[in-house]
């Protein structure tokens, strides 16, 4: 009886408008809260700003045209070394997973590299290409090379052998089977990997543009950082925040539509 | 000829005249079986994995539009059989003939699982049993009228995943009715479903099989499944067809009747009595 109570309960908790709004409660809580610290000199603003004053700092960069520019240079560096990381990942896994004399030959040598921090290899590439954009759509798309890769492959490996059979039996083609049946087999695993690969972006991105750059948000903080504009370099991580989480939603929405044919995604 | 009897109602008694009638219609009907069905002939079928030898020399010739039951006891070879017959596996030694002119689309199987593809509708999900003929103009029209058969035309629209098992698996029976096939295989398709949904498809499996006069073949774990379905029911032992039992007992038949129990209770004798060895594991 009671349990039959609770049920509808627990059901209409769940509902995605309400979510909506839950969700927007912790940090709205912390901003207060954190306004209130800053304004009455509980934190010095010399440890953090207030919100407003970060507000303030991103205001003035915003009419200066400085913010701007910086974050487009940044997310033009995430999504085309995304692109061309994620490009190759993606060819590599779908290669690997379809065929057995591409998998032997290269994927030994793919988990190899594999092992080292793609981080650690910054030395190298500020010596190979200076600390010139090659250099940052380099790491970017080493890092986010390997989630994709190795979700593609995964993906590829684990899609339902009796209905690869199925297929087979109704006579698919290869490029039928590829596409009707390997291919939305795989997407599940594949947006796993995009996702990882998101997180990987950012990172890569920031610390990059950090140690070498003469733009971006990354840098921006840093130059920040020489001048003591603690504002400005709160107001940096914020917007990284931001966009690693814009990537995330638009990935979900991206994954909503192209899997609504899963038990998981499906609303009643 | 039992097969070609017409469906009375359950409780209907033939009478002389109807009988007369009847032998009218299952001349006409002899034609389109064999228009229909196609006849099938196994000759000395063996196959090994590895030195595991599941079938020994099957021999077997199957009339077009007959409806065969395989049983047996677990891991005696009937699946292998099953995918030896319809192509998806190559014998050791042995030959299988449709006779003239069968295609590929002519054989089709169902298995116990519907292998349905998650990411497709319903509808869609039954136009892939068309084959090469799916970019046709009637596709569509065929899928639909497929589905219309199984009883599911307005599920079309729906994701397999909110279907029950039933429906699903009725869709696959769909998927495999819709390109017209001459032999249908089956392999378990209701031992995944309780009891009752099994009678339901039992009624429709034998509807179909009778509507379409395709040759059916069926894997069963269930002998009582497999003499209220069947024209005639094979017992498989070490690797050979060890028995071949006609039913002759007409169509429709009564669930629960006394000469089917009979019959049943022949065929489980057989299957006990040749395995006291646990080969079953
Ligand atoms: N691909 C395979 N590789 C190796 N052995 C196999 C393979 N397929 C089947 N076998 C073996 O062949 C034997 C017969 O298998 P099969 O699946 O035909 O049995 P079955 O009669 O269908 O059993 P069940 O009633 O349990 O479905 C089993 O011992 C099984 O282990
Ligand atoms: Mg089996």
């Amino acid at each position: 009886m009671s349990l039959s109570e609770s049920l509808p309960r627990v059901r209409s908790l769940r509902l995605p408008r309400a979510d909506g709004m839950v969700q927007w409660i912790v940090p709205l809580v912390i901003l207060v809260i954190w306004q209130a610290a800053c304004a009455t000199g509980l934190v010095p603003t010399r440890v953090l700003p207030a919100p407003s004053d970060v507000a303030l700092a991103g205001w003035k960069l915003l009419l200066s045209g400085e913010l701007v520019r910086n974050i487009w240079v940044s997310f033009w560096r995430a999504s085309v070394g995304f692109v061309i990381g994620g490009g190759i990942g993606f060819a590599f896994g779908l290669a690997n997973g379809l065929s057995q004399f591409s998998n032997k030959l290269t994927d030994t040598s793919l988990q190899m590299v594999r092992n080292i921090p793609h981080l650690a290899l910054i030395p190298l590439v500020i010596l190979w290409f200076g600390i010139d954009e090659s250099a940052k759509l380099f790491l970017v798309a080493l890092g986010v090379f390997f989630p994709i890769y190795l979700n593609t492959l995964h993906g590829i490996r684990t899609v339902d052998p009796q209905l690869i059979e199925m297929g087979r039996i109704y006579g698919m083609t290869d490029g039928e089977l590829f596409r009707r049946v390997i291919f939305p087999g795989a997407l599940p695993s594949i947006f796993v990997g995009i996702r990882f690969a998101l997180g990987i972006m950012w990172l890569t991105l920031i610390v990059a543009e950090t140690i070498a750059a003469s733009s971006g948000l990354g840098y921006m903080a840093m130059q920040a950082r020489e001048f003591m504009q603690i504002d400005v370099v709160v107001l940096s991580i914020l917007i990284y925040a931001l966009l690693g989480k814009l990537a995330d939603s638009a990935s979900r929405v991206l994954e909503r539509l192209t899997l609504s044919w899963h038990p998981a995604f499906q609303k009643h | 000829m039992q097969e070609a009897l017409r469906f009375l109602a359950p409780d209907a008694e033939p009478v002389e005249r109807a009988d007369f009638i009847e032998q009218a219609r299952l001349v006409q009907r002899d034609q389109e079986d064999s228009a229909r069905g196609l006849p099938l002939t196994i000759r000395a079928l063996r196959k090994s994995f590895g030195d595991h030898e599941v079938l020994r020399g099957i021999d077997l010739h199957i009339p077009a539009g007959q409806f065969v039951a395989v049983v047996g006891r677990s891991g005696c070879g009937k699946s292998t059989l099953l995918r030896l017959i319809a192509g998806l596996e190559t014998s050791d030694a042995g030959t299988i003939s449709f006779g003239e002119g069968a295609r590929p689309e002519d054989v089709r199987v169902m298995f116990q699982e519907p292998r349905l593809l998650p990411w497709a509708r319903v509808l869609s999900n039954v136009e892939v049993g068309l084959g090469r003929q799916r970019a046709s103009a009637d596709a569509q029209a065929r899928a639909e009228k497929a589905l219309g058969e199984v009883g599911l035309d307005d599920r079309r629209a729906q994701w397999p995943a909110v279907l029950s098992g039933g429906q699903k698996q009725r869709v696959a029976l769909a998927r495999a009715l819709v390109s017209r096939p001459r032999v249908l295989a089956f392999d378990e398709p209701l031992g995944a479903l309780d009891a009752l949904t099994r009678i339901s498809m039992q009624r429709l499996l034998e509807r179909v099989w009778h509507d379409q006069a395709f040759t059916a073949i069926l894997v069963t774990h269930d002998v009582s499944e497999a003499v209220a379905l069947a024209d005639r029911v094979l017992v498989i032992e070490d690797g050979r067809i060890a028995h071949d039992v006609n039913v002759d007992i007409p169509r429709p038949r009564r669930r629960g009747s006394a000469a089917l129990a009979a019959l049943e209770g022949s065929i489980l004798r057989d299957l006990l009595k040749s395995g006291d060895d646990p080969s079953d594991q």
